[in-house]
């Protein structure tokens, strides 16, 4: 992909080179600084645009996101304060991923400051923002890259501006260093001493020169969190910690069966009288209770006697959606082959899953007559903003969002649930919230990666693939947040027509990265009725799994070992130099013992290129040793995984990030998914719903972050698709046989009894005490 | 209401409320200690793991009424303190290793970490790999690699220091 900006002056950024850009300096009272309109790392897709069926090979989601923020860089501000801090606030939701971090790098890279001096906040609801304000497809740092370092670049050049005069020095002379402003005679200015004198009296605009990658001291080095002390002493505080004057606690008691709905309550008058209750109120989700404490809630959610209405899935089962989708299903072409040509078919089903993040859905909420005020962690809060002002009846600009740092996402933080939830009980109860789902609530009532079905048909002649074609066929995933505007706002520049929202997703995230002649891929949807999200990664996770399975049966057919395989038709160096890494790192092809093997996969997305290597334990005595309330299994004993994601801003952080892919990628293929019996799912809590656990950690996670000058990706889901994949092509290779499903478990008896629907949360247990660690 | 009186983080305190409260809705929603965290409410998640007397356990499922006023309940805000220390060994180990992703599960983890080597301290023995794999708090960002190394490691501190 070219680097260089496009011709067209209408749309290109003013730039004379790679490294020099225009800013702002901002009237203000100390030192702000913006990047200009229309900046980002985008290159042109005009000039780009392929010629072939794979789009997203050439211009992506996460290009789109790119460019649907080109209109809002100017708005995106660097601060340098009194007391020789920098201040930052950051467009984007922290729900673990490390964007504050790396973002707080990234400034003090181009402002010469400490990490520790710049201060990053996450910034409320900016509906100015528009579609800058989305967190999501792992997009955070390629979008902001750019435009925060020329802003962190331009406050450097006022403060080195303002010590010129106040040095009587110029600004050539001048070096900057640590918060300092430094003379040639070794007289020094700090920054704090600068900020007012370097203030814009109006909005000025400045070239700066941004650092050359070689020059960098802090992007690229090993940060730990900033936030890591406040996390492991109990000081970091969500959503639910805050102390909102009045907000009480509050919960709903939702319906037995999915998406139903209250047809009327027997017994309010008394669950109102119950202990510390205040209020019991009719809420489009069900009945939503106000309390003293949480335990309070509970109890009165058990207590409420409600009349339901069902909902339009009313006696649904993985068997009869499964049925839906293979009629949806888009015949595979027999393609035009020469005589001899080997055509082989393929088919995978991967269940429900559910994404939820450990902290449940929830959100503070104090609605007046003539304003609202919310705090939650979101990650499109214009969007929540849009629909909680319309709801309530108020003007989104009487509608403030404090945007939290969240307890993980996973793609659930994309829609906006408990916040517009919070929002409508505040409002009936005329009183401040502090709304909680109850974890039986999500995977009962809350939102699922969509049930899909991926079918694979491949023709090959004398060791040469001749066409590839994919049909994924899926439930409807929910796109109902920023992601929608963001492709209608690129929609002249997408390399496919007029399609359906979820097809441009589809289309913009998935490519087949390997030389395979002929090849197609699909997505078809079928059944609107369920509550789905994205879940991290979206659709690759399953495409590319069902497409590396049917890699490796292609080696075998064709005589050749998976990674010889995988190297001569793989198409970018990029992505042969990470296999090539975690072959070596992965010792490929050393001798297992018989019902152990290794897995290797690779996958690209996100501006990056990945490759894992796993090995695996399916031997009887691993696969059933005795694990209390819990799925023990085959064992992943080792992964190794490369990852080359451009320009690495914190290495460590994105390791970390590699971590939490790899774990999910385990859980996909191995433990994790829903089961949808008689409309509603079983599952409703963490000993039901077995993602990965201590005893099925890998003992040896080595991850290795590869050197490269490509613009900064995305990490968040870049782990997930080659670990979930290189995971089960060893679970395959190990046991002998192609499995049909994912997770392999989905099938097993259930090693639990399913909790009661009515009432919908379980008691809290008491015997605590007798189970001391 | 009945009133309770129990140790928490080195400091007795007094409650009204009714016997059946969960001590995880006593820390949080009535005494404002914010540290142990809901993730299931049913002690299968281990998010507000914390100390009784010394050993881990799960407020979310004891009823308060169970306390007497000389059990002591630790916190991860008084984790520190209960050694006398501005952080446990643990929590070192857990910066040095940069353990936390969202945080949100961290405080249990490691309070189920001190929990874990203290037991092993107490049977005279080293924590082991099957300690490891039996310990069971979710944490969804999947660090479980990284609290293996900070507890491997803390149990080092814990034990020099």
């Amino acid at each position: 992909m070219s680097d260089e900006p496009s011709a067209d002056p209408t749309t290109a950024p003013r730039q004379v080179s790679r490294r020099s850009f225009v800013g702002y300096l901002l009237a203000g009272s100390t030192v702000v600084a913006a990047a200009e309109i229309g900046l980002g790392n985008t290159p042109s897709a005009e000039a780009a645009l392929p010629t072939v069926a794979v789009p997203a090979d050439i211009y992506d989601l996460t290009d789109a996101q790119g460019d649907a923020a080109l209109p809002t860089q100017g708005l995106i501000k660097v601060q340098v304060n009194k007391d020789g801090t920098a201040s930052f606030e950051l467009p984007r939701a922290e729900v673990g991923q490390g964007i504050e971090t790396a973002f707080a790098m990234i400034v003090a890279e181009e402002l010469d400051l400490p990490v520790e001096k710049v201060h990053v906040t996450l910034a409320p609801a900016r509906p100015e923002l528009l579609m800058n304000q989305i967190t999501g497809g792992s997009a955070s740092i390629f979008v902001l890259f750019t435009p925060v370092r020329v802003a962190a670049a331009i406050a450097r050049q006022a403060l080195l501006r303002a010590a010129a005069i106040q040095l009587g020095s110029v600004v050539d002379r001048l070096r900057s260093k640590a918060g300092e402003i430094i003379a040639p005679d070794g007289r020094t200015l700090s920054y704090g001493e600068l900020a007012e004198k370097a203030a814009g009296v109006d909005t000025t605009a400045i070239r700066v020169t941004l650092k050359d990658t070689s020059d960098f001291t802090v992007i690229g080095t090993r940060q730990r969190r900033l936030d890591a002390r406040d996390a492991i002493t109990g000081r970091k505080r969500y959503a639910m910690d805050l102390d909102v004057p009045g907000a009480l606690p509050a919960m709903i008691c939702r319906p037995p069966t999915l998406n139903g709905t209250v047809r009327a309550i027997r017994n309010a008058a008394e669950v109102k009288a119950m202990p510390g209750v205040t209020h019991v109120v009719t809420v489009p989700t069900g009945v939503a209770v106000r309390a003293k404490t949480f335990g309070q809630c509970i109890d009165a959610i058990r207590a409420l006697k409600v009349d339901w209405n069902a909902g339009l899935v009313a006696s649904a089962s993985d068997e009869s959606v499964l049925v839906e989708l293979k009629r949806a299903e888009l015949p595979l072409l027999v393609p035009s082959v020469p005589l001899l040509t080997k055509v082989r078919d393929f088919d995978f089903t991967f269940y429900f899953r559910s994404g939820s993040p450990l902290e449940p859905n929830c959100a503070v909420a104090d609605v007046r007559a003539d304003r609202a005020t919310i705090w939650a962690s979101a990650k499109v809060p214009v969007v929540a903003v849009q629909e909680i002002a319309g709801k309530l009846g108020l003007p989104m600009s009487k509608v403030r969002f404090n945007v939290v740092e969240g307890g993980g996402s996973f793609g659930r933080k994309l829609f906006h649930d408990g916040a517009l939830e919070a929002a409508r009980v505040s409002k009936a109860c005329g009183a401040p919230v502090r709304l909680m789902w109850h974890r039986a609530d999500e995977p009962r009532q809350g939102r699922q990666h969509p049930i899909a079905t991926s079918r694979i048909r491949v023709a090959h002649l004398a060791g040469n693939i001749l066409s590839f074609e994919q049909r994924h066929t899926s439930v409807v995933t929910d796109f109902k947040h920023g992601f929608g505007d963001v492709i209608t706002a690129t929609a002249a520049r997408l390399p496919f027509g007029d399609v359906a929202l979820s097809q441009a997703i589809f289309l913009l995230t998935q490519f087949v990265p390997y030389d395979f002649g002929l090849v197609t891929q699909t997505l078809t949807e079928s059944n609107q009725h369920f509550n789905t999200s994205a879940v991290r990664n979206i659709y690759s996770p399953d495409v590319r799994a069902a497409s590396e399975l049917v890699i490796d049966q292609l080696a075998k057919e064709t005589g050749k070992d998976p990674v010889v395989f995988r190297r001569e038709h793989l198409r970018k160096p990029r992505v042969r130099r990470v296999l090539d890494k975690v072959v070596a790192e992965g010792k490929w092809g050393r001798p297992m013992p018989a019902g152990t093997a290794q897995g290797v996969a690779i996958h690209e997305e996100y501006k990056g290129a990945s490759a894992c290597l796993v090995e695996i334990d399916c031997r009887p005595e691993t696969v059933n040793r005795p694990i209390r309330d819990g799925v023990g299994g085959p064992r992943v004993t080792k992964v190794v995984y490369a990852i080359d994601p451009g320009v690495a801003v914190n290495p460590l952080g994105l390791e970390a990030q590699m971590h939490g892919g790899i774990m999910d990628g385990i859980a996909l293929a191995l433990t994790a998914s829903c089961h949808l019996e008689d409309g509603h799912f079983l599952e409703a809590s963490w000993d039901n719903y077995p993602y990965t656990r201590q005893w099925n950690v890998p003992g040896d996670v080595k991850v290795f972050v590869m050197p490269s000058d490509n613009p900064p990706g995305g990490g968040g889901e870049a782990g997930v698709a080659a670990a979930f994949s290189a995971v089960a092509c060893a679970y395959t290779r190990a046991v002998g046989a192609l499995p049909k499903y994912f997770p392999i478990n989905h099938k097993d008896p259930l090693f639990w009894e399913p909790k009661p629907f009515v009432p919908p949360v379980p008691a809290s247990p008491t015997d605590g005490l007798e189970h001391l660690i | 209401m009945p009133t309770h009186t129990f140790v928490l983080n080195g400091k007795s305190v007094t409650v009204d409320v009714a016997d059946e409260e969960r001590l995880l809705w006593v820390l949080r929603d009535v005494l404002g200690v914010r540290g142990p965290k809901y993730g299931c409410g049913i002690n299968v998640c281990k998010a507000c793991t914390s100390h009784f007397n010394g050993r881990g356990f799960n407020p979310c499922a004891v009823p308060v009424g169970a306390l007497k006023p000389t059990d002591e309940v630790t916190t991860i805000e008084g984790l520190a303190g209960s050694v006398g220390r501005d952080l446990h060994p643990m929590q070192e180990a857990w910066l040095e290793h940069d353990v936390a992703q969202c945080g949100y599960c961290q405080p249990g983890q490691i309070m189920m970490a001190v929990a874990v080597v203290n037991r092993a301290k107490r049977a005279g023995r080293e924590i082991t790999e099957a300690d490891l794999d039996n310990i069971r708090n979710v944490c969804r960002c999947g660090t479980y690699s990284k609290i293996r190394d900070a507890i491997e490691d803390g149990a080092q501190r814990m034990g020099a220091g």
